[in-house]
């Protein structure tokens, strides 16, 4: 595990985040995220053998409804808030998505 | 300027004709205007709107005068939505953003006579101890200016904590409601996960959130919670529920029930005018009739790495949504495809704090990682939960300060993430077993900053934990001191 994080990896991680960082923010984000993943290192020599991990502090079951129809957000609504709505066709306008 | 009411005093003199709704909010708001040029507790108030509901109330009052919370006025995080006043979070990421509905505890507040005069400044996405990871400023102590308020619900605790409003939201992952509480020297309650609905709770870390109240004492914290509570079929998470009143309960004794302390947590990285408190609080409380005995809950150290790795996971999975597409800022530029309009707007509307916990959730998630990190947490997790269960056992309630130390300097902190992580040391372990706590305030160090002491219940038992507060606040003499 590596307490060490190049910035390589910090690129690679910001990526999968989509988040695009300054130089400076990645050196500084590669020193720091390598400062926390060290202190939580404590974990690794703790004994966990057929400990069940907790995803979720209530034993809940998705509860369920019968499919039936209710009121929801109307479109307007929906579309007040976007930076680059088309309402006329009831859309969310963005850049290419395929290709470029 | 006489000591502003208490939320369950406004009720009272309202519905009985006392005073008005407006004049109550006329105070509140003129409180506000003389303090928080000073404090910066609040993000947006909007007076008229306010206005405009109290003298509804009053106009309705025969038909209304029974509403729990009638009259009183309330300030909500941030990061709660509300219709009517914007809802940033604390981010430039929603800079103006006007939800298109309320969030269910704004609905149940408004429905039970409430008036909301604004929103508070908090941490960036509810991320931080000290609300200085705050988009648009810090909010300052208001038992010294020089100093955090804590976090993130820091300008919750601060509007309560400076008599500006006597009730306000907050929202607890890691500590979030208790911690600032603690250091302003009010009360505050992270209810059982579950007990609350996250419908309209910008959500941070899924199985942690919950939302809370934070006031200036524990009668009125039991009155905010019978009015939050209850299950809501739009939160997933919200447990059916029985629920007899809390605020039923007169004083009460507390003879029999039994305290435990994790002795072992608290024998270093304690500042030693909180430790004297809290060894005082507990003499209080021997002395009101609880017994109290020393505890182990041995996993509890590992408590901070487990929620960092557990809750940094979930947001990186919650933060996606914040992509510039349906709601938010969007990055000015010329991008070519989606995705650089995506790294380009996130990359521009969060702040630092907000990203490295984004990243590192990303990382521990990612192939090759998954084990060692977010699972090997994850079953610590059901350590620490057995703990708890092993100690609830012997015991009724788990004591301990809930800061270990007192409210620190702005700036302070700020360079060092995992000293600023390690504020939420004694708070976490509630989160990470979904178990409800309570803070209330028991003593100032030699410095004169609040300390708080911090109770953890059993699931669902919120009740004893209002019980204990209640009659320690009763003994102990630390009820309704301002700074």
């Amino acid at each position: 595990m590596p307490p060490e994080l190049s910035l390589e990896d910090v690129s690679r991680i910001a990526t999968l985040s989509r988040l695009a960082l300054s130089v400076e923010e990645r050196q500084l984000f590669s020193r720091q995220l390598a400062g926390i993943l060290g202190y939580v290192e404590q974990l690794q020599p703790l004994d966990t053998t057929g400990v069940p991990p907790t995803s979720h502090p209530l034993a809940l079951i998705s509860p369920m409804r019968e499919d039936e129809q209710r009121p929801s957000l109307g479109r307007e609504d929906a579309l007040r808030e976007a930076p680059e709505p088309d309402p006329a066709a009831g859309l969310f306008k963005v850049p290419r998505v395929i290709g470029g | 300027m006489t000591r502003p009411r208490t939320a369950s005093d406004i009720r009272r003199a309202v519905a009985s004709g006392e005073t008005s709704a407006v004049a109550c909010c006329e105070a509140a708001l003129e409180r506000i205007a003389q303090s928080d040029a000073r404090i910066q507790a609040f993000r947006a108030v909007d007076a008229p709107q306010a206005l405009a509901r109290a003298a509804e109330l009053d106009r309705r009052h025969d038909e209304l005068a029974h509403l729990p919370l009638l009259g009183v006025p309330v300030a909500i995080k941030d990061n709660i939505c509300t219709r009517t006043l914007p809802t940033t979070a604390a981010s430039r990421m929603l800079d103006g953003y006007v939800p298109p509905y309320d969030a269910a505890v704004v609905e149940r507040l408004t429905a039970a006579g409430a008036v909301i005069v604004g929103k508070t400044n908090c941490d960036e996405f509810a991320m931080g101890s000290s609300t200085e990871n705050s988009a648009y400023g810090v909010t300052r102590n208001p038992w010294d200016p020089e100093r955090t308020p804590g976090g993130s619900s820091g300008g919750s605790a601060a509007a309560v904590a400076a008599g500006m409003v006597p009730l306000a939201l907050g929202s607890d992952t890691g500590g979030s409601i208790r911690q600032p509480a603690a250091l302003c020297g009010v009360v505050g309650l992270k209810p059982t996960y579950g007990r609350v609905s996250r419908y309209g709770l910008l959500a941070f870390a899924s199985s942690l959130d919950q939302i809370g109240p934070i006031a200036g004492s524990v009668a009125d914290v039991a009155l905010a919670f019978d009015v939050l509570a209850g299950h809501d079929p739009r939160d997933a998470t919200s447990v059916a529920q029985e629920h007899t009143p809390l605020a039923q309960e007169g004083p009460a004794s507390v003879d029999g029930l039994r305290i435990g302390v994790p002795r072992s947590l608290i024998r270093e990285g304690v500042e030693p005018g909180v430790l004297e408190a809290f060894e005082r609080a507990l003499t209080t409380l021997d002395a009101c009739g609880a017994a109290i005995s020393t505890i182990d809950l041995p996993h509890s150290r590992y408590g901070i790495a487990a929620y960092y790795l557990i809750a940094t996971a979930e947001a990186s999975s919650n933060l996606a949504r914040y992509d510039g597409v349906r709601y938010g800022a969007r990055a000015e530029g010329d991008d070519r495809t989606l995705a650089e309009m995506y790294d380009r707007t996130r990359g521009a509307g969060f702040g630092a704090e907000v990203k490295r916990r984004i990243m590192l959730g990303t990382y521990v998630l990612s192939a090759g990682y998954y084990e060692a990190y977010y699972l090997k947490a994850q079953q610590v997790r059901t350590l620490i939960s057995r703990d708890y269960d092993a100690a609830f056992e012997q015991v009724d309630a788990v004591a301990l300060p809930t800061s270990p130390t007192g409210a620190f300097r702005l700036g302070e902190r700020t360079s060092d993430p995992v000293l600023m992580y390690l504020a939420d040391v004694f708070t976490v372990g509630a989160n990470l077993a979904g178990l409800p706590a309570i803070t209330v305030p028991c003593g100032v160090t030699d410095g004169h900053l609040p300390v708080g002491l911090q109770l953890t219940g059993r699931k669902m038992d919120e009740r004893t934990l209002v019980r204990l507060a209640g009659a320690y606040e009763q003994a102990g003499g630390w009820k309704g001191i301002g700074p």
